[in-house]
């Protein structure tokens, strides 16, 4: 063995110079198989966002303007669109913690083949068309629709009530297609929160329901801020549900960015939005992050 | 958190005895506890040894109330508790795998039970010092657990399971995550915390020797049934049957067979004259290995003092303090024999050498023959 305080001085080890030849390779290698993968990323998401942030800063003359910004401030019903967006997005947030929760904690609860079969119930409906889902709400919610029809024969209410086409069906029709990303995050860390630390919880003297509270409650958080976080974000940008079963009512980004596009044809107005969106969701996720981080520091990783 | 009145307000530790009756629980088919009896006394430190598999947990949930028993009574003192739920036994628990709330400091783990009891801050504060330096850990109180080693939060488990001052303190495999060295450490440490304590204490290992090192009294559990209580000390020396020789120590067993006067004989050597016996009963020898030594003239031996056994040398094991061997007898049976490794003579034993061993008759083990050989 070399002891000598100079690494400098020290003689080559044997086989020392073919040995770093073959780490260099070996990094390299890895490196490679990241490649196409980066270029799938540069193609199809860092060009046309580029092109988006491009399109959003030129007039029609293709000369630098903010016009399309201007537009949003000055104009009021830009901002009534950002707020319904949010809106939609936070209540759809809520109701699908308010179902999941609890349908999270039922299902963790459950033995492991049983849990099997119930969490198949609710990736199944996951695992259907968009569309289809969005549509099935339609008819189930329109005015002559399943539930009316059956409400009203069982006298529950006595003309038909809107369901649909409006703030209602929508969160309706959201919350049902997020609800298994906030499920499965949420299931997943509660399947981490060993036995013994209810048993523990209830063994110092705390009741079931001081048990969850103290123990339960905050370590299952990690789970449902990363679900939270995944639905609001896919909230911000939907189209499909909010079109369908808004009906024109509630406007959101997309369906607004969808409007201008058909109707005027500007894509610099269009641009902007999607920026603006952008940004925000950017915001909110850095936001969630650093909240996160904190939340790391206080409960530690588990 | 306002105090709970179903918890009593924790005073000065004095223990409770604890009466286990006709304790049954049952897995389909399968006795977990079988109809199980047991008296631990108040402020004893008793420990279930057995097998994994052999019911001795199961039997320390039914204590803290995890598990619902099929049958059967258990007491603290004079109270029935087989239907009072967890929160409500009052009694500490260290888990195997510590069940330290990760998202709490080591401090308000354990001023937890202290809270929920309505502990006023100054108090809690007070006895949370205390605990903590009761178990070594001074100046901890603001880590969290994520930081601790494996031995902290050992430490961090137990002072959290006696800072409310149980009378009644459960301990499952509460070393068994530990290295070597630390366990043996920890293994004195436990003991002299349950003298200063002076709170009875169940506790539950697979580890015969940990069994042996900390323990007051032994119940050695198997399928379900307490095969034998007793003293460590009795435990080794007369294990009640097979199971127990088997379990606890190293041992050879070798079976006796009777001759018309009804003496016990092992080979052509008298093993037991005067056993009381039912005619027809079988009958087993249990030879601790490090109980036989070495001689070098078989003439030497007083057949009233000791019996000798002579044979040859088939497999020699060095392990560091002791070194372990196997001698064939000439009737084909094994023995297995253990000796310190200062003494010259022994370590140049070679396998195919022939020797002597000897054995006091006060080491003779007689058991009646049973299955688990």
């Amino acid at each position: 063995m070399n002891v000598s305080a100079d690494p400098d001085s020290r003689n080559e080890g044997l086989n020392e110079k073919t040995l770093r030849v073959q780490g260099v390779r070996e990094q390299r290698m890895l490196l490679s198989l990241a490649l196409p993968a980066l270029l799938a990323i540069v193609a199809i998401i860092v060009i046309p966002v580029g092109w988006l942030f491009y399109l959003s800063f030129v007039d029609g003359n293709g000369q630098f303007s903010l016009a399309n910004y201007q537009k949003m401030i000055e104009y009021k019903s830009y901002a009534r669109v950002f707020l319904t967006t949010f809106q939609v997005s936070i209540l759809t947030t809520v109701i699908c913690i308010l179902f999941g929760y609890p349908l999270a904690y039922f299902l963790a609860m459950l033995p492991q083949r049983l849990a099997g079969i119930f969490m198949l119930a609710v990736l199944l409906p996951f695992w259907t068309s968009l569309l289809v889902r969005t549509y099935a709400w339609l008819v189930l919610l329109q005015r002559n629709g399943i539930l009316n029809d059956f409400a009203i024969s069982a006298g529950i209410w006595e003309t038909p009530v809107k369901l649909v086409h409006n703030m209602t069906g929508t969160l309706i029709g959201m919350a049902h297609i997020m609800l298994p990303f906030l499920v499965l995050p949420l299931y997943g860390s509660m399947k981490k929160i060993e036995r013994d630390m209810m048993h523990a919880a209830a063994n110092l003297g705390a009741s079931p329901v001081q048990s969850f509270w103290r123990v339960y409650f905050p370590l299952s958080l990690s789970g449902m801020v990363a679900g939270s976080l995944i639905v609001f974000v896919l909230c911000l940008g939907f189209y499909v549900t909010p079109a369908v079963l808004g009906g024109g009512r509630v406007v959101m980004v997309a369906t607004q960015i969808t409007a201008i596009l058909e109707n005027q044809y500007d894509w610099g107005a269009a641009s902007a939005l999607g920026v603006v969106l952008l940004v925000a969701t950017l915001l909110v996720l850095f936001a969630a992050t650093r909240l996160l981080k904190l939340d790391a520091a206080l409960f530690g990783k588990h | 958190m306002s105090s709970q009145p179903e918890i009593q307000p924790p005073e000065a530790s004095t223990a409770l005895p604890i009466h286990i009756q006709g304790l049954t629980k049952r897995y389909g088919n399968l006795y977990a506890l079988d109809s199980v009896d047991l008296d631990v006394k108040s402020g004893e430190f008793l420990t279930l040894l057995g097998p994994s598999g052999s019911g001795k947990t199961t039997l320390l949930m039914a204590i803290a109330g995890f598990n619902r028993p099929d049958a059967g009574s258990i007491r603290f003192g004079e109270t029935e508790v087989i239907t009072t739920p967890p929160h409500k036994r009052n009694v500490g628990m260290v888990f195997q795998s510590y069940a330290l709330f990760p998202h709490m400091s080591v401090a308000e783990n354990i001023a937890f039970p202290l809270k929920l009891r309505g502990v006023s801050a100054t108090e809690t504060a007070e006895r949370v010092e205390t605990a903590l330096s009761t178990v070594q850990l001074d100046g901890l109180s603001d880590r969290g657990i994520e930081q601790l080693s494996g031995g902290q939060r050992q430490r961090v488990a137990l002072a959290r399971a006696f800072v409310f001052r149980p009378r009644i303190l459960l301990m499952d495999e509460p070393l068994s995550a530990l290295d070597k060295k630390l366990r043996e450490q920890m293994q004195i440490e436990l003991k002299h915390l349950h003298e200063q304590l002076g709170v009875t204490t169940v506790y539950v290992t697979h580890d015969q020797r940990e069994a042996l090192t900390m323990s007051d009294r032994i119940v050695v559990i198997n399928d379900g049934k307490l095969v034998q209580i007793d003293t460590p000390h009795a435990i080794y020396n007369h294990p009640a049957n097979a199971f127990v020789a088997d379990f606890i120590g190293e041992s050879t067993i070798l079976p006796l067979t009777r001759d018309s006067s009804g003496k016990l004989l092992f080979a052509d050597h008298l093993v037991e004259s005067d056993l009381k016996t039912e005619p027809g009963s079988e009958w087993s020898l249990v030879i601790r290995p490090e109980r036989l030594f070495v001689i070098k003239d078989a003439t030497e031996v007083d057949p009233d003092q000791a019996i000798a056994f002579s044979g040859e040398i088939r497999d020699f094991v060095f392990q560091g303090e002791t070194a372990f061997a196997l001698m064939s007898l000439s009737n084909g049976h094994v023995l297995s024999f253990r000796f310190g490794t200062d003494s010259l003579s022994q370590n140049s034993l070679q396998p195919g050498d022939r020797i002597t061993l000897g054995l006091k008759r006060h080491d003779l083990i007689i058991i009646p023959r049973g299955r688990a050989q």
